[in-house]
């Protein structure tokens, strides 16, 4: 069992030697027979925001889903190339599933909070699921959703159902859930597609707030968000039979504004997709 | 519409009863429901067009079967309550039929005896057969190994095993084979053969149920399977766990054909299940109703009674048990519908067409 020390001061994210970087080198991925991603190259810089935007089924989850090892669940899924934290290959290297999805943590498009526990106990699910002594239980639950912007709304009532929230508040519960284990980086997968535009902004501003501490990767259909939330920006594409690839990436700036591909600028005009 | 169920009795009246030699009161009851049904049609066609009127005769249609159905259980249960009640007295739990004669009056004794050897037998069948179902069911649903097609297929077969075909296996390898003596615990190995299939595959369709969502969750955080399983799956899914073990019991409560064969005759009470005879309820309701002697007759009908009793309080405790795990009770269950539109997918269509955070 690792035990983790919440009462560290300062940040956490594994600060003792910089923010860990998270890349990936060539990463092609398939399903059965189906080539959906090939040769992808993208670098996540460490503390800040990357967005992933592409039309639907261009294999911008997919490509999510590669980066903490959800992808080798689905049984017939198969990939390669090299994706590294900390120059260390999260599926050749030492790393176990458990401990790459633990250091990389993951957000999905539905809130799913745990039913049958209440709010305080999702916060610390993932601590009790990975079999890891906290130090201080409290402690964690305030702070994550503190971190997650939920503290305020649930501090008095924590040992209330989660399902019991609403959609917005139960995204951030599942956002300070992830945070809880402190995660170097986090994965979130369309957080704000069930959500009405005043949670989606609540969420935002948890993203905003949270990236100075760990890194974050977001798919999102909107582009709106793409630029309000993101410092760098991946532009995936997939045309008629072929496998998905990256057209461009760049800084979220540049790519709205002057970037380099036309299919880029149709895109982010929202001249198709 | 009770107009024109009148006006179809007095018909199937005047023709069946006065015009024709018909009789029975199956026939009479079918033919009125059939020329109800008609008229019920014509009479709605009149007013409205085809689609409404269909509607409203399907609906007729399912109201009355539903009616039929639940007409049916009332009659049974009802019939049980009305022969066994009179004979009923407070001491049919506390006293067993060992001062019991032939000509003593049927409030004589009681069913000591078989209410304990019934709850013991079932008691023990669950520890069996909880286990095992619940396992197996995790093994089906969640590990999904290759050996899942051949499980599942075995154990939809050992649901269709009769209970007769159990006990004389219990029978057989235990009794005659191994040389042991009939006992109630040889009785509960009979039910558990029964039981065990139900659990199993009432449980996997209600884990089936659990959102896949959920188990992603549990993964994505750094979640050990086995954890995930007992921390996340079986408690989400709980309330129809406990269903799927209350409907295992229901199951074998009533089975006459174990203690027939593996539980030997005995009258009076037996607190231990695991040596000599013992008695259960079931079989005490066949063996006395078959005795040529009337209070003998009115003491398998208070058996029975109590019995139905026994079932009723089995399901009303486990529901109170499900319902009040947590104290306030949100979100729990996947299968009591009550409670269905809490869960936290539903929950969220809700707020997002609701617009508020």
């Amino acid at each position: 069992m690792t035990a983790i020390d919440t009462t560290r001061p300062g940040s956490d994210a594994a600060n003792k030697d910089g923010p860990s970087r998270l890349t990936a080198h060539g990463v092609h991925a398939w399903f059965g027979n189906h080539h959906v991603l090939a040769d992808v190259n993208l670098d996540m810089t460490p503390l800040e925001v990357t967005a992933l935007i592409g039309p639907s089924g261009c294999g911008k989850s997919t490509f999510l889903r590669l980066l903490n090892r959800m992808h080798e669940l689905v049984p017939s899924a198969t990939l390669a190339g090299h994706i590294e934290l900390d120059e260390v290959d999260i599926y050749r290297g030492d790393l176990s599933a458990t401990e790459v999805r633990r250091r990389i943590g993951m957000v999905f498009q539905k809130p799913n909070p745990f039913p049958a526990m209440s709010i305080a106990q999702n916060v610390l699910a993932g601590a009790k699921l990975g079999g890891i002594k906290l130090a201080d239980r409290d402690a964690t639950v305030e702070r994550a959703l503190t971190r997650a912007g939920l503290w305020n709304e649930v501090k008095n009532r924590l040992s209330m159902n989660g399902g019991a929230l609403s959609g917005g508040q139960q995204q951030r519960l599942c956002i300070a859930r992830a945070l809880a284990i402190q995660p170097e980086v986090l994965l979130m997968d369309e957080p704000c597609s069930a959500l009405d535009p005043t949670s989606t902004r609540r969420v935002e501003e948890t993203i905003g707030e949270i990236c100075s501490e760990v890194t974050v990767v977001i798919v999102t259909h909107n582009m709106q968000q793409a630029f309000r939330v993101s410092q760098q920006c991946a532009f995936f594409l997939a045309t008629e039979g072929e496998p998905g690839h990256i057209v461009e990436s760049g800084p979220t700036e540049k790519m709205f504004s002057e970037p380099d591909d036309q299919r880029t600028l149709d895109y982010v005009n929202g001249r198709f997709g | 519409m009770g107009g024109v169920a009148l006006a179809a009795l007095s018909l199937v009246w005047l023709v069946y009863e006065q015009l024709t030699g018909l009789s029975g009161g199956l026939g009479f009851f079918l033919c009125w429901f059939a020329t109800f049904l008609i008229m019920y049609w014509i009479v709605q066609r009149q007013r409205h067009d085809k689609m409404a009127a269909r509607d409203r005769l399907v609906t007729v249609m399912i109201g009355g079967l539903a009616a039929v159905i639940f007409a049916a259980l009332a009659v049974i249960i009802g019939y049980v309550i009305f022969r066994g009640y009179s004979t009923l007295r407070l001491h049919f739990f506390t006293v067993d039929q060992r001062h019991v004669g032939p000509l003593s009056p049927a409030t004589a004794g009681g069913g000591l005896a078989a209410i304990v050897g019934s709850l013991e037998q079932v008691g023990l069948a669950l520890l069996i057969s909880v286990p095992l179902g619940v396992g197996t069911a995790v093994f089906l649903s969640e590990v999904k190994g290759k050996l899942g097609r051949p499980v599942r297929i075995f154990v939809e077969a050992m649901n269709g095993i009769p209970s007769i075909l159990a006990a004389i296996f219990i029978y057989q390898i235990w009794l005659i084979e191994a040389h042991n003596q009939v006992s109630g615990f040889a009785v509960a190995m009979a039910l558990s053969i029964s039981m065990m299939p139900t659990v199993a595959r009432t449980c996997e369709v209600v884990l089936r149920l659990v959102p896949g969502g959920l188990r992603e969750g549990s993964l994505a955080l750094g979640g050990l399977e086995w954890r995930m399983v007992r921390n996340v799956v079986l408690p989400t899914a709980r309330t129809g766990i406990i269903t799927a073990i209350v409907l295992g019991m229901a199951r074998v409560v009533g089975e006459a054909a174990p203690a027939l064969i593996d539980g030997g005759e005995s009258n009076t009470v037996n607190w231990n299940p695991f040596h000599g005879p013992q008695d259960d309820l079931p079989y005490f309701v066949y063996r006395l109703v078959r005795e040529p002697i009337k209070a003998e007759n009115l003491r398998a009908w208070t058996g029975a009674m109590v019995l139905v009793g026994i079932v009723l309080v089995l399901f009303i405790v486990a529901r109170m048990f499900s319902g009040t795990w947590h104290p306030l009770g949100w979100g729990r269950g996947l299968i009591d519908r009550s409670r269905r539109s809490r869960s936290p997918l539903i929950e969220t269509d809700a707020t997002s067409n609701g617009g508020s955070s």
